[in-house]
């Protein structure tokens, strides 16, 4: 059962040191608010699920709060590497990082199975070199063809976040444009929050197919206007690329970036990204 | 570069775009000699028609010009596993002998020198597109002896190696560089330079080559690109800047 509570409470609430947490959302929609909530609420030692960890995760491994990390690409979209990341991996910087490392595909029907709740997902594809440094890539044959397909085990987060455009008063969630895996994420986990940009009286008139995630499914809910800042919200603001752009040097020197989380996440707070966000007319 | 690449895509074509060369190739194709192609990108947005080229492979732009927009998993079980791509571009930060590519790590894997963003949609992309283009600028650093890390099998190790592992597609068909082109060798798998672009020497191929590379007896040279093809190239790249910049740092 939903309930709506502020971003703080459902961070505090649902997030604790040690955590598998996967905060989703395909270059879209990412849920940037309660990444910084986590970074100032000292969260330690949290496993890191994300397809494509962008800036979002570049902040949160920067600022300490990860020991490892379970990915399918890492980079900064677009532009180039992950500085934060690299560090980490390269140097220890601030702490060694684990990595646990998949292709799109592997971590996108891993997801998908985790929703199912089936122990396991099988596809094809041939893992390469990945197979030799990750052993959650195994092999099945099909009972009935004989073929050898590729398997993983099913991703089921201790904790899913993602971001949503809306939620109507009962606590159901929509999502519009590009859904990435944040239905599975979010099906897959033991808890979850989602932030919306804002609360609808109902989703009348919607399309009946629709992504909505029904109220029953779903943890806690805080309302964060522009709270995928930089990314975007379909149909509220569009991609800061500029801003993913100056991330890269931003992020590139320690101190710059010690320098941008003191100011834009310790001594900041969720209500500071609906001023962040242009809203599209 | 991306004009020959470009050239690649034809007719009905399905193309798995990737963010950089690739899609700046296929919209280049789009707007010239294959009007009916469709693009996909990995963000599960099918039939995209972007006006400016995509900084990400989910800007809106791509959401708002598809003809339908899927989930992930849905793109990579439905669309791509089943075979009903036809083409996909990669590139890469190592190739092999055989189309074998490197996304992951320069130097060791557990310390390695440069880590690389890694895998992404590559490795079933490879093996699940019918035909596969590479695209990437050649040199020494690039196109080595031996991969760090081997992310996604092109031929394997040559021959009939898909076929032994009951890969049914092509693989990479060509390799296009910002000097010449490749295609792997009919019975060995083995990349060979069919082509060279206008005053491209032998010796500058094989000085940007970590293995000694071959060239097919009748080795011909790229077409130049046209005054239509560079003229939509341009004005696309000034389009897309001029969207990109149009908002300043937060």
């Amino acid at each position: 059962m939903s309930v709506f509570c502020t971003l703080q409470e459902a961070v505090g609430e649902a997030l604790r040191d040690g955590d598998t947490v996967a905060m989703e959302g395909f270059t879209h929609l990412i849920p940037f608010a309660a990444g910084h909530e986590v970074i100032r609420q000292g969260r330690r030692n949290l496993t890191l699920v994300r397809m494509t960890p962008d800036l979002i995760y570049d902040q949160l491994i920067g600022a300490g709060c990860a020991a490892r990390l379970v990915f399918s690409w890492g980079g900064n979209p677009g532009v180039g590497s992950l500085h934060r990341l690299r560090d980490a991996v390269e140097h220890d910087w601030p702490q060694p990082l684990v990595l646990e490392e998949y292709s799109h595909a592997a971590l996108a029907n891993a997801f998908d199975a985790g929703a199912a709740r089936l122990p396991f997902a099988a596809f094809r594809g041939s893992p390469g070199d990945l197979a030799r440094v990750n052993p959650n890539y195994r092999t099945i044959v099909c009972p009935f063809t004989g073929e050898t397909l590729t398997a993983v085990p099913a991703m089921r987060a201790d904790v899913a976040i993602i971001h949503a455009q809306r939620a109507d008063r009962a606590g159901n969630v929509m999502i519009e444009g590009i859904v990435g895996v944040q239905k599975e994420a979010v099906l897959g986990a033991a808890r979850s929050i989602v932030t919306v940009e804002e609360v609808v009286d109902t989703f009348a008139g919607i399309s009946p197919n629709a992504c909505v995630l029904p109220h029953w499914a779903i943890g806690a809910i805080a309302v964060v206007p522009g709270g995928a800042f930089p990314s975007y919200a379909y149909g509220y603001y569009q991609r800061d690329n500029a801003f993913y752009i100056a991330w890269d040097t931003i992020s590139r020197n320690r101190d710059s970036f010690r320098a941008w989380i003191d100011e834009h996440v310790m001594r900041s707070n969720p209500e500071a990204f609906a001023r962040r966000a242009t809203r599209v007319a | 570069m991306t004009v020959a690449a470009s050239r690649c895509v034809e007719g009905n074509d399905v193309c798995f775009v990737g963010i950089g060369l690739p899609s700046a190739a296929c919209n280049l194709a789009r707007r010239t000699h294959a009007p009916r192609i469709t693009l996909i990108y990995e963000s599960g947005t099918i039939g995209a028609k972007p006006t400016v080229l995509p900084l990400s492979i989910g800007d809106g732009e791509l959401c708002a010009t598809a003809l339908t927009t899927v989930s992930v998993p849905e793109f990579f079980r439905y669309w791509l596993q089943s075979g009903r791509i036809t083409v996909g571009f990669l590139g890469a930060a190592q190739i092999d002998r055989f189309a074998n590519l490197n996304t992951t790590v320069v130097g060791e894997y557990k310390s390695p020198t440069v880590r690389l963003p890694g895998a992404g949609g590559a490795p079933e992309m490879a093996a699940l597109c019918q035909r596969i283009f590479i695209v990437m600028p050649q040199s020494r650093r690039a196109f080595v002896e031996r991969l760090d890390f081997l992310t996604t099998r092109g031929h394997g190790e040559g021959g009939d190696d898909r076929r032994r592992l009951g890969i049914t597609t092509a693989g990479p068909v060509k390799v296009i560089t910002d000097v010449c082109v490749m295609e792997p060798d009919p019975g060995t798998r083995e990349l060979t330079v069919t082509s060279m672009h206008p005053g491209v020497t032998r010796d500058q191929v094989k000085a940007a080559t970590g293995w000694p590379i071959r060239f097919v007896a009748d080795v011909s040279e790229t077409a130049a690109p046209s005054d239509e093809e560079l003229a939509v190239l341009r004005h696309l790249r000034l389009e897309t800047e001029n969207a990109h910049k149009a908002k300043e740092p937060a």
